[in-house]
This record gives C-alpha cells, sequence and structure tokens, in this order.
C-alpha cells in the first residue's frame, strides 16, 4: 500500500512539475500576472509529493518490506536500521529519487529565499526548473520506477553493496547531488536572464549566493567520497582520477569558475557572456556526471545502471536540456557586456586568468576521462587513461593557479601598482620559501614537488594574512568585515590546507607490507606495530576477523588498532576495514589481508603525513562558500544592496 | 559565429555519448586469441581424484567458463548456460579461487551445465588465461586455440554475436 501511495505521489508531482514548467513561461511572456503566480505554489506542491513518494521508499527500506523489488535487492533483514535508511539511495532508482527530492527541495527553497525577485524573472526561474524536473521525474517513472513489486517476494534481500555501509557513504551521495542539482537553479538564472534580456550586476547578485551554496554542497560531497574511498577501499588511496571522481570533479571545476566570474560580473558588469556560458555548462557538467555514472558509458565502480534504455533516455535529456540552452545561448548571445577596462595587473585581469586556468584545467579532466571512449567509438582500440597522465597535465595548469589565488585577493579592481602589490607580497614569499624548504626536509628530504606544492600552500595562507592585516590597517574591525570578505579568505585558506596536505602525503606517504605472526613487529616511520592476533568478532550483518595491532609512537606514547576482515552474511562478500588513528601530523594506517594459515596474516601498515589536512581543507574551503553566500547584501532590500567598500584593496 | 561554437561542440559530444552506449569498456580483447589454450592440470570438482587438463578436450570446440560460487553475477547467466548444455555445447568450468565443497554444493542445488569443472584453488591457471573477473567465458576450438572471450555474464545475445559463428551456428 505504502509503496503505490509513493509512485501515485510522484505522478502527481510530475503533473505539478508540468504545470510549473509551462504556465508560468505563457504569464511572462504576456504579462499575466496570474499564470506567473501559480509557479510558487506547484513548485511547493510538487516537493511536498516527491518528498511524501521518498518518504514511502525509505518507510518500505525501513519496515524491510521485501516485495519491493528495490528493498529486495538492496536491503537485508539484518541490516542497521542506519543503512536500512541510506539503502534508499544506495541503488540507481532510490539515488535517482533523490535526485529528484533535491531538485524539488532546491525550487522550493527558491520560492521562499527569493522573495524579492521581479515576478517574470521568479516565474521564468521556476518554469525552468520545473522543466528539469519533468524531464527526471519522467526519467524515474518510466525507466527506473522505484516503487517496483516482486511476486512473489523473496523471504530476505540480497543486503546493500558492503562497500556502502560506510558514515561516509551515508553522507556522500546526499551533498553530492545538492551540488549537482544546486548548480540548476543557477542554469535556471542564467536561461531566465536569456529569456527575460535582463543580464546586469542585479543578476549577478541573485544568482551568487545559490551558486556558491550549491559550489560548497559539491565540495563537502566530493571530499566525503575521497575520505570514504581512503577508509572503505582498504589501501589508503584518497584520489584515484576514477571516471566517477573526474565525473565530479568537472561541474566543481566549473563552478569554481563560475563563482569568480560572477564576483567580476557584480562589481565590474564584465565577463556576461563569458557568466552566462559558464553557468550553462556548470549544470551541463552535472548532467553529464549523471549520465556518465548511471548510463554505465565508463566502466567504473558505479556502473550499475548498465542499461542502455536508461542511458538512452538521460542521453536524449541531456541533448535536449543543454542543446536548448545553448541554442538559446547562441541566439540571444549577449555580447561582451561593458566593454573591458581594466589594467595588465588589476583584480579583473587575475580572475581572467584564474577562470583561464580553471577552464584549461577541466578540459583536461574531460579529454583525459572520455579519450577511451573517443577512441573506442571511433575503433581505434580500447585504452585507459591512468593517474600517470592527469597528474603530468593538471598540476601544471593548477600550479600557476594557486599562485594566482596568493595574489588576486590582494589587487584592487581596474589598475594596481606592481610595486606596491610586490611590497605586500614580500612576506608571505619569504614565508612560503622557508617553509618550502623546512618542512620537506623535516619529513625525509627535499623533493622539488614537495617543495613547490608546500610554497604554493603557504603562500595561499600567507596572502589570506596579509588581507586580514591590511583591512586592520585601514580600521575595520576584523570580525565586522563583510561574511563576503570573510568567506572568500576562509575558502582560500582551506584550498592553501589543502595543498599543503596533498603535497605532503603524496611526497612522504610510507607503507609496508608484510606476513605478520602473533608478535611480529614492523617499523615505520618512527613507529613500531606489532602484530596481536586476530579473532572472530560478529557483527550486525557480517562476521570479522578482527586484529589487534599495538602501536608505539616514537614518544613512547601506546595506542591499538583494530583492522577487520569482514565476510558478509547474505552476499558472502569479503571487505577490508581498515583502522585509522587521526593526528594533526598524519594519519596510521592499518589493514588487514589474507588469512596465511596458523596465526599468521598479511598486514599492510601505512604512515599518511599530513593526510588530515585534506579534508580539513576541503571543509574550511565549504565553511568559506557558507560564509561567502550569508554576505548580508544578499539579503538587504533594494535600496541598501550596494556593494560594500572593497576591503581587500 | 563564435556564440555558436559551445553548441557545435556539444553537438560532437552527444554523437560520441550515443555511440558509447552501444560499447562495453570492460570488453577488452584478449591477448590469447588465435594462440593456444594455456595448459593446466587441475583437480575435476565431480570426481575426486581425476584431473583434467585442456589438451584433454581436443577435436571438438568447447567452452571454458570461469565462475565462482559467491558470484551472483554468475546466476545470472546459469539459465542460458543450461540452455546451452542441453544444445549439446560442451562447457567446463571452472571454479575460480573459491572453495570446492560450496561448489559443488551449490552445482548440486541450482544444476550443473558443465560436462566437468574443474577447481583452480590457487589462481593460477586463472592468471595464465588473463582472468580478471568472474564470470568470463573463452572459446577454444577443435585444434586448442583460444578462440573469443566474453567477460561478464554470457547471453543469448552475446553467444550469437561472439560465439556462435565460431561454432557453426551450433547452440539453443
Amino acid at each position: 500500500m505504502i509503496p503505490e501511495l509513493g509512485h501515485f505521489a510522484l505522478i502527481i508531482a510530475l503533473m505539478l512539475a508540468v504545470v510549473q514548467g509551462t504556465l508560468p513561461f505563457m504569464g511572462a511572456r504576456s504579462g499575466d500576472a496570474q499564470l506567473m503566480a501559480v509557479a510558487r505554489p506547484a513548485a511547493v506542491g510538487q516537493f511536498a509529493f516527491v518528498a511524501l513518494a521518498f518518504g514511502a521508499l525509505a518507510y518500505s527500506f525501513l519496515t524491510n518490506d521485501f516485495s519491493v523489488k528495490n528493498v529486495a535487492r538492496n536491503s537485508f533483514s539484518q541490516l542497521p536500521a542506519v543503512y536500512r535508511l541510506t539503502a534508499t539511495w544506495g541503488s540507481h532508482e532510490g539515488s535517482m529519487l533523490l535526485w529528484v527530492l533535491m531538485l524539488a527541495g532546491w525550487t522550493a527553497a527558491l520560492t521562499t529565499f527569493a522573495r524579492r525577485l521581479p515576478e517574470a524573472t521568479a516565474a521564468r526561474v521556476l518554469g525552468v526548473l520545473g522543466l528539469v524536473s519533468v524531464g527526471f521525474l519522467g526519467f524515474v517513472l518510466a525507466t527506473s520506477n522505484p516503487f517496483e513489486r516482486l511476486y512473489p517476494g523473496p523471504p530476505d534481500g540480497a543486503d546493500m553493496n558492503p562497500l556502502l555501509q560506510d558514515v561516509g557513504m551515508v553522507l556522500h551521495p546526499p551533498m553530492l547531488y545538492m551540488g549537482y542539482v544546486g548548480f540548476s537553479v543557477t542554469f535556471a538564472f542564467a536561461l531566465a536572464g536569456l529569456l527575460g534580456g535582463r543580464l546586469d550586476a542585479a543578476w549577478a547578485r541573485w544568482t551568487r549566493p545559490w551558486t556558491t551554496v550549491a559550489w560548497m554542497f559539491l565540495t563537502i560531497g566530493i571530499a566525503l567520497g575521497s575520505w570514504w574511498a581512503y577508509r572503505e577501499l582498504g589501501w589508503g588511496g584518497w584520489w584515484f582520477w576514477d571516471p566517477t571522481e573526474n565525473a565530479s570533479l568537472m561541474p566543481w571545476l566549473a563552478g569554481t569558475a563560475l563563482i569568480h566570474a560572477l564576483a567580476v560580473m557584480e562589481r565590474r558588469g564584465q565577463f556576461v557572456s563569458w557568466t552566462l556560458f559558464l553557468a550553462i555548462a556548470t549544470f551541463a557538467l552535472s548532467l553529464l556526471g549523471t549520465f556518465l555514472i548511471r548510463s554505465g558509458v565508463l566502466s567504473s565502480v558505479h556502473a550499475f545502471a548498465n542499461d542502455p534504455a536508461r542511458g538512452l533516455y538521460i542521453l536524449g535529456l541531456l541533448g535536449l536540456v543543454i542543446g536548448g540552452s545553448l541554442l538559446l545561448y547562441a541566439l540571444r548571445f549577449p555580447g561582451g557586456g561593458r566593454v573591458a577596462t581594466f589594467g595588465w595587473v588589476s583584480r579583473e585581469s587575475l580572475l581572467l586568468g584564474n577562470n583561464a586556468l580553471l577552464v584549461a584545467a577541466l578540459a583536461t579532466v574531460m579529454l583525459g576521462t572520455l579519450y577511451p571512449l573517443f577512441l573506442d567509438a571511433l575503433g581505434f582500440g580500447k585504452v585507459s587513461v591512468g593517474p600517470p597522465y592527469f597528474n603530468a597535465v593538471f598540476f601544471p595548469l593548477v600550479a600557476p593557479l594557486l599562485f594566482l589565488a596568493g595574489v588576486g585577493p590582494l589587487t584592487p579592481w581596474q589598475q594596481a601598482g606592481a610595486r606596491a602589490l610586490a611590497g605586500r607580497l614580500k612576506w608571505p614569499f619569504a614565508a612560503a620559501l622557508g617553509v618550502a624548504i623546512a618542512l620537506p626536509l623535516a619529513h625525509g628530504g627535499l623533493q622539488p614537488l614537495a617543495v613547490l606544492g608546500v610554497f604554493l600552500g603557504v603562500w595561499i595562507l600567507g596572502g589570506v594574512l596579509v588581507g586580514f592585516a591590511a583591512a586592520r590597517r585601514r580600521g575595520a574591525r576584523l570580525l565586522a568585515l563583510p561574511s563576503g570578505f570573510w568567506g572568500m579568505q576562509v575558502a582560500h585558506a582551506g584550498l592553501g590546507v589543502l595543498v599543503i596536505g596533498i603535497t605532503l602525503v603524496s611526497s612522504y606517504a610510507a607503507e609496508r607490507d608484510v606476513r605478520m605472526n602473533v608478535g611480529d613487529h614492523v617499523d615505520l616511520a618512527g613507529h613500531r606495530f606489532v602484530f596481536r592476533g586476530a579473532s572472530g568478532h560478529p557483527g550486525p550483518n557480517y562476521v570479522a576477523d578482527r586484529a589487534t595491532v599495538e602501536v608505539t609512537a616514537p614518544d613512547g606514547t601506546l595506542l591499538t588498532l583494530h583492522p577487520e576482515k569482514r565476510k558478509y552474511n547474505a552476499t558472502g562478500a569479503g571487505m577490508t576495514e581498515a583502522a585509522v588513528h587521526s593526528r594533526l601530523s598524519g594519519d596510521l594506517y592499518v589493514s588487514l589481508g589474507e588469512h596465511l594459515g596458523g596465526r599468521a596474516w598479511s598486514v599492510r601498515v601505512y604512515h599518511k603525513p599530513f593526510v588530515g589536512w585534506l579534508w580539513a581543507g576541503a571543509a574550511l574551503m565549504a565553511l568559506g562558500g557558507l560564509l561567502a553566500a550569508s554576505d548580508r547584501r544578499y539579503r538587504a532590500p533594494r535600496s541598501e544592496r550596494l556593494a560594500p567598500a572593497e576591503v581587500g584593496a | 559565429m563564435k556564440r555558436w561554437l559551445p553548441l557545435a561542440a556539444f553537438a560532437v559530444l552527444l554523437g560520441f555519448l550515443f555511440a558509447g552506449l552501444w560499447l562495453d569498456p570492460r570488453e577488452v580483447p584478449s591477448p590469447l586469441i588465435g594462440r593456444p589454450a594455456p595448459a593446466f592440470t587441475l583437480p575435476v570438482l565431480e570426481r575426486p581424484g581425476l584431473t583434467f587438463s585442456p589438451a584433454d578436450a581436443r577435436g571438438k570446440a568447447w567452452l571454458l567458463n570461469v565462475w565462482a560460487p559467491w558470484c551472483r553475477t554468475c546466476r545470472r547467466e546459469h539459465a542460458f548456460l543450461m540452455e546451452l548444455a542441453a544444445a549439446g555445447v560442451a562447457i567446463y568450468g571452472l571454479n575460480w579461487q573459491d572453495q570446492a565443497r560450496e561448489a559443488r554444493r551449490l552445482l548440486a542445488e541450482i544444476g550443473s551445465p558443465y560436462a566437468l569443472t574443474v577447481d583452480d584453488q590457487d589462481g593460477r591457471a586463472g592468471i595464465d588465461w588473463g582472468v580478471t573477473g568472474v564470470p568470463e567465458t573463452f572459446l577454444v576450438d577443435a585444434d586448442g586455440l583460444v578462440r573469443a572471450k566474453h567477460s561478464g555474464p554470457l547471453n543469448a545475445r552475446v553467444y550469437a554475436r561472439m560465439f556462435a559463428p565460431l561454432l557453426e551456428g551450433k547452440g539453443p
């Protein structure tokens, strides 16, 4: 009964989406206020019904209703309740329903928070979101119905993929989707702007906080995915240049470029057509990511929806949504906006550099990700593009980008004095150089890449400090500075922390892979790991061999780690559950390999210096996004909505 | 002109993505195609004490189906393998790195499509054959040469395209 209600609610939501995607456009065209006013209630109603459908599916999972095919395939009676709940979006069908829920949620939020938008703009924005929703609700209902029944229902389910039974995976998909789908709001603003012909600084100001919040969620989502891979895949890797990871990195890079382009458009009214293009491209890449993952076009962990019918539908949707909007873009091409008038050294020119480098980096990731597909489609055989390519082409583009990130916020708009700028930057430069030599030396030798990476990280952090110092010198109280400024500073600081983390863990991680009997020890990075044996340890839906490893740190402190090797009851699938001890200076990471007979096991121990800085940096970046989006000028009434005095310059 | 550039680029991309839908990224051509089947001598699951080598099957084309009792995807091809066996295709199973007891129990329960099953406990034969996962199916011809390989569950569509032409149309 409940699943059928969910199914029915989804159909009603589709009808409301059709209303939301048509009438408001007609209203905006003819100036009919009544038609335009349909948009908000339709959007709120759609959200309510999608939420009802989602609730129905979650209920089916929580109550172990194995007569629902989706539940039977992806859940299990012994599965802990929290994972039964998250199994709701652990399958293809469920995750697409989550996608739709997020879209409806963003749209509903828009009706609440954006009350001050001109009526016609609001109608068009909500109309575009309604059309996108029609496409995806249609997809779910036509090809991926999560409420399909099984007759007769099996006595028990097949269990959730053990890899997904982890807190990182509980949160990763919702956050990632919040980001992907959040860019649909930016996209809707772009199309509404093209349709209505209003593309100015005010447009940028409406769009900016939504874009920043979507970017924040995407940042968290990617970081959680990386954190999950680090802990769950059992070999301590945190980024693999896997197609699914690239699929989320591409919209992130485009979104990052968009955030910066929007800054120029809001302050200076420039980069108009470029900003619009980025707004469309960012959402297009989010859809492309969804397509690549859901269609199984690129083989990967996630390719569980390997079904041409589904792929064909999403591809058609992609063609319609993106092709249609690019057509509109071409027809209503807004031109360059105000004629660019800025000097060679200015905030604008540096942001232009930022955008050029980000888009170039994006292009290399896209090329590498799709290259195997291109060659295969042209009949040139199978290739795979791996980390060597990405590392070789991505980092040379990112290094100058990071350098600019340290300079940009300190550079005035329009025209900056190169000499004054150099004067401000001499202290960050000296500090970065010092740390870039000292830190790698302390970690076992100077490596050129480590020196460069640490330099860039500290350089960015130094730039942030100089920014605060400059504000102080002008007599500003730091806490009274606009949160937009704080957001930028915190996000940039996060980037610096992230870069330092990535650099050190890439250059100085150490590992040992050894056979250990009870009492054996292995030394790594000054730590002594003693194996105390493994014993059986039942879990809720698995049985584990749980090892005890005692670690003595260089300073003599003792700690105990318990890596596990699990065998899941429903599928018999094996899983390695690594034990991780995190500290500011790095992680100790122990994972249990194969049982080698007797009481001996193969054991892998890792030292991962500064790896925690990666997640901390990403968290700071996300926090920066939140601060930036909450700036008062996005909320103040129109008369007060003047850009605040430039604080960074 | 430049306003149409994004649309044009997108159209090209769309074409490739469309083509990609009909390609299988996991279908990697095996270097063994056209070469003699790698030799092994492994215990036969059904007849303790007996062993089997590819050379024993000379003179008639046969399939080597690599599977394991834990593998859920292998169950998806089970019904089709039964059909093939009923149509007279010789299928030899290779239990890849899983317990013989489990394999025997499972085959007794769901029925065996195999002429016989060999037990590759340590996975060494799997390495020689370039097995990357289960299920995988190889076609070996009457002269003992590997003629085709499919990764993933076998079904009528794949069989008709990759295997049947080489077996002179033999099959269900």
